[in-house]
């Protein structure tokens, strides 16, 4: 967990000093320049946060789905505590997710909200993640909260391939790769990245990752603590 | 279904990381009879639903077998009768209706008028058959839930709180259908009235209130 | 062979029991006329264009299906008969004969609301017969499909009623999308073939809801 700590600080911070400071040039010369995408311009430094955190908060999901997974089949509530606690963390991905993406969208696209695919999914989510949260509220015992929970998180789980493959054919969308879009299609990554900016994207995704890994694996450890402290105060 | 046998291994249940039970090894062979009895909240009818496949135990299994050979769930399901508290049957339908319905969904096939009739003469409902359930007393529901147990002459037969809401006549009832339950196949009885518990020939008790499963 | 009768013999009891007791029916009918209605008053003034009457038929879908679908199972579960349920019948024959039952009050639910939306609303003119009736009858199939697992959830919950539209609407997303586009391509009188894209989009759906559903049902149903 040290070096997962360390590794994720270290590149996060390289990506907010190099996407805030690295300068732009219509023709970059050297390494430490990006080019200039017009219509983007600096706005194009978002893409270095935005991007990763909504990776993360689409691995966040993922990450609950299968530790409700491993809780049905194991009936053992340190899954369901992993699962809940990623939802968690998922939760919070998403919403910063959602202001860096609703904020980048009012200065490109000129409003704040257009329910292109992607934006649509991330409310999706977004309303997945609080119905998830709800659900848990209103359930009794620990055993079956945990184990209704994660059958909620797999049917929720079943739409997402409607989402990522159905919905962007059906809606014209505003993101790269969308259908309509004039610079060609393809996943967000291949879009007309300069190799320096794609080394910090990755770093970006790795960074953001492990600090997921980081943040999860403390919650987790503080909520068996309080378990413990629970369990001797009675 | 002949030698039914049960047979439990390494139960244990928990609520909320609140251990009711633990490492549970008996079993019964029809024919047969076992009386689990135990305090308030020590774990009875926790056990029982666990026996009966209609709520899952925490670790341990619960097997059936007979003539040597496992019986499914399914199986089972068909020749299985329960009454206990928690068990309703719909008020919105006749005594007959609940029978012949139930009856129907159990097997998938319709009970005989016969068997209905018999089966409702012999708890003493006869009079009653075409009332909804809605306007019975609770004794008369309680008798109604022992019509619709022994229904299809179950192979295993659970009672939780047999005696509940039931005037003498009642009893003599359920005690005939217990002494007809354990000559034919398996009877499973949680109580803690020591009279009752002595009709089965064996017993297992629960003791107290579970400990804390906490680290 | 068996399994078929049970199921058959499962959704004849909650029918009559419906009949009898009117739980869902008469609940799902006043809301689909007082969401009518309410749509009518504000609409007084100006004639509201096809696709927006389209939108709107699926919204009072939607909400008067929160309002009857759950009953289900919550009726089960209020009345005490849930785990005599469980008892007597196997998780398959449960799931699939709740489902048959929903998926028919749903259909009679969307049937009354067409009805009722020909007699009213002259502006809502349905080109092609064949894309909207078969857009109808997938989409109540989804409907049903997605509000029977949900339903069986919030029956084990303590505040359901208003849990049960909270949990529904992220999961019924993507049908509502594609019924509402669908219906928007009936009333503009497109040829068939170019609502297939939507029609098979609905028929994966339905097929994914209750097959995932079957899958879980055992989890959701037994504690
Ligand atoms: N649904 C539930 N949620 C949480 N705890 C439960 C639940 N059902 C039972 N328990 C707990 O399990 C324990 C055993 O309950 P159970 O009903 O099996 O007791 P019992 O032996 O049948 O008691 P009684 O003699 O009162 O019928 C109790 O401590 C109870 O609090
Ligand atoms: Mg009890």
């Amino acid at each position: 967990m040290r070096a997962v700590k360390i590794l994720s600080v270290t590149l996060i911070t390289l990506v907010l000093i190099g996407g805030i400071a690295i300068p732009l040039s219509p023709v970059p010369q050297s390494w430490f320049e990006f080019p200039v995408i017009p219509g983007l311009e600096d706005k194009a430094r978002n893409i270095l946060f935005h991007v990763p955190i909504a990776w993360t908060t689409v691995l966040a999901f993922l990450v609950s789905l299968w530790y409700g997974i491993r809780y049905l089949r194991t009936k053992d509530l340190a899954y369901d505590l992993r699962s809940v606690s990623s939802a968690g963390l998922g939760l919070m991905f998403c919403i910063l997710a959602t202001i860096t993406g609703s904020l980048w969208a009012k200065f490109n696209w000129g409003s704040f909200w257009n329910w292109d695919p992607r934006e649509t999914s991330i409310f999706v989510l977004l309303l997945i993640y609080g119905a998830y949260f709800a659900l848990r509220s209103a359930l009794g015992s620990d055993e079956v909260r945990a184990r209704l929970s994660a059958v909620y998180a797999i049917i929720a789980g079943l739409t997402v391939p409607f989402f990522v493959f159905v919905l962007p054919r059906m809606v014209s969308g505003l993101h790269p790769g969308a259908k309509g879009d004039v610079e060609g299609s393809g996943p967000v990554v291949q879009f007309k990245m300069a190799p320096n900016m794609r080394v910090l994207f990755f770093a970006g995704l790795i960074g953001y990752s492990l600090l997921f890994v980081w943040l999860l694996n403390l919650r987790v450890r503080t909520a068996q603590l309080e378990e413990r402290a629970d369990g001797q105060s009675e | 279904m002949n030698d039914l046998i049960l047979s439990v291994h390494g139960l244990a249940r928990s609520f909320n990381r609140r251990l009711v039970f633990k490492d549970l090894d008996f079993s019964v062979a029809a024919p047969g009879s076992l009386a689990i009895t135990g305090k308030n909240g020590a774990g009875k009818s926790t056990l029982v639903k666990i026996l009966a496949g209609i709520a899952s135990p925490t670790k341990g299994r619960v097997t059936y077998t007979a003539d040597g050979k496992a019986v499914d769930a399914d199986a089972l399901r068909e020749r299985m009768g329960f009454v206990a508290p928690y068990l309703n049957l719909y008020e919105e339908f006749t005594a007959w209706e609940n029978l012949a319905i139930l009856g129907r969904i159990r097997t998938g096939t319709v009970p005989s008028a016969e068997q209905i009739g018999d089966t409702l003469r012999r708890v003493d409902l006869w009079q009653r058959r075409d009332d909804l359930v809605a306007g019975f007393s609770s004794g008369m529901k309680q008798r109604l839930k022992y019509a619709m147990a022994i229904l299809d002459a179950p192979a295993i037969l659970f009672l939780d709180e047999p005696t509940a809401n039931l005037d003498a006549d009642g009893i003599a009832i359920v005690e005939t259908v217990v002494r007809d339950q354990q000559r034919h196949g398996i009877l499973i009885l949680a109580t803690n009235d020591e009279s009752e518990a002595s009709w089965c020939r064996e017993r297992i008790h629960l003791a107290g209130r579970g400990t804390d499963a906490r680290p | 062979m068996n399994a078929l009768t049970q199921t058959a013999a499962l959704v004849a009891k909650d029918v009559r029991s419906e009949l009898r007791t009117r739980y869902a029916l008469n609940a799902l009918l006043m809301f689909v006329i007082t969401s009518v209605a309410t749509i009518l008053f504000a609409l007084r003034e100006d004639p509201a264009s096809p696709e927006v009457l389209g939108g709107m038929f699926w919204v009072v879908v939607f909400f008067s299906a929160m309002s009857g679908l759950s009953r289900i199972f919550v009726s089960e579960e209020e009345k005490g008969t849930a785990l005599t349920l469980q008892l007597i019948a196997r998780p398959t024959v449960v799931y699939f004969g709740k489902l048959l039952f929903n998926c028919g009050l749903t259909l009679i639910l969307t049937t009354a609301i067409t009805v009722l939306y020909v007699l009213i609303f002259p502006q809502f003119t349905v080109q092609s017969v064949p894309i909207f009736a078969a857009t109808v009858v997938l989409g109540s199939l989804g409907f049903a499909s997605a509000a029977t697992i949900i339903a069986a959830i919030i029956a084990k919950a303590n505040t359901r009623g208003t849990l049960y539209p909270v949990l529904s609407f992220p999961i019924l997303i993507p049908l509502l999308m594609t019924v509402m586009k669908s219906t928007a391509r009936a009333l503009a009188g497109e040829p068939l073939v170019s609502a297939l894209g939507e029609l098979q989009v609905l028929v994966s759906y339905v097929l994914i809801m209750t097959g995932g559903s079957f899958l879980l049902f055992d989890y959701v149903w037994k504690d």
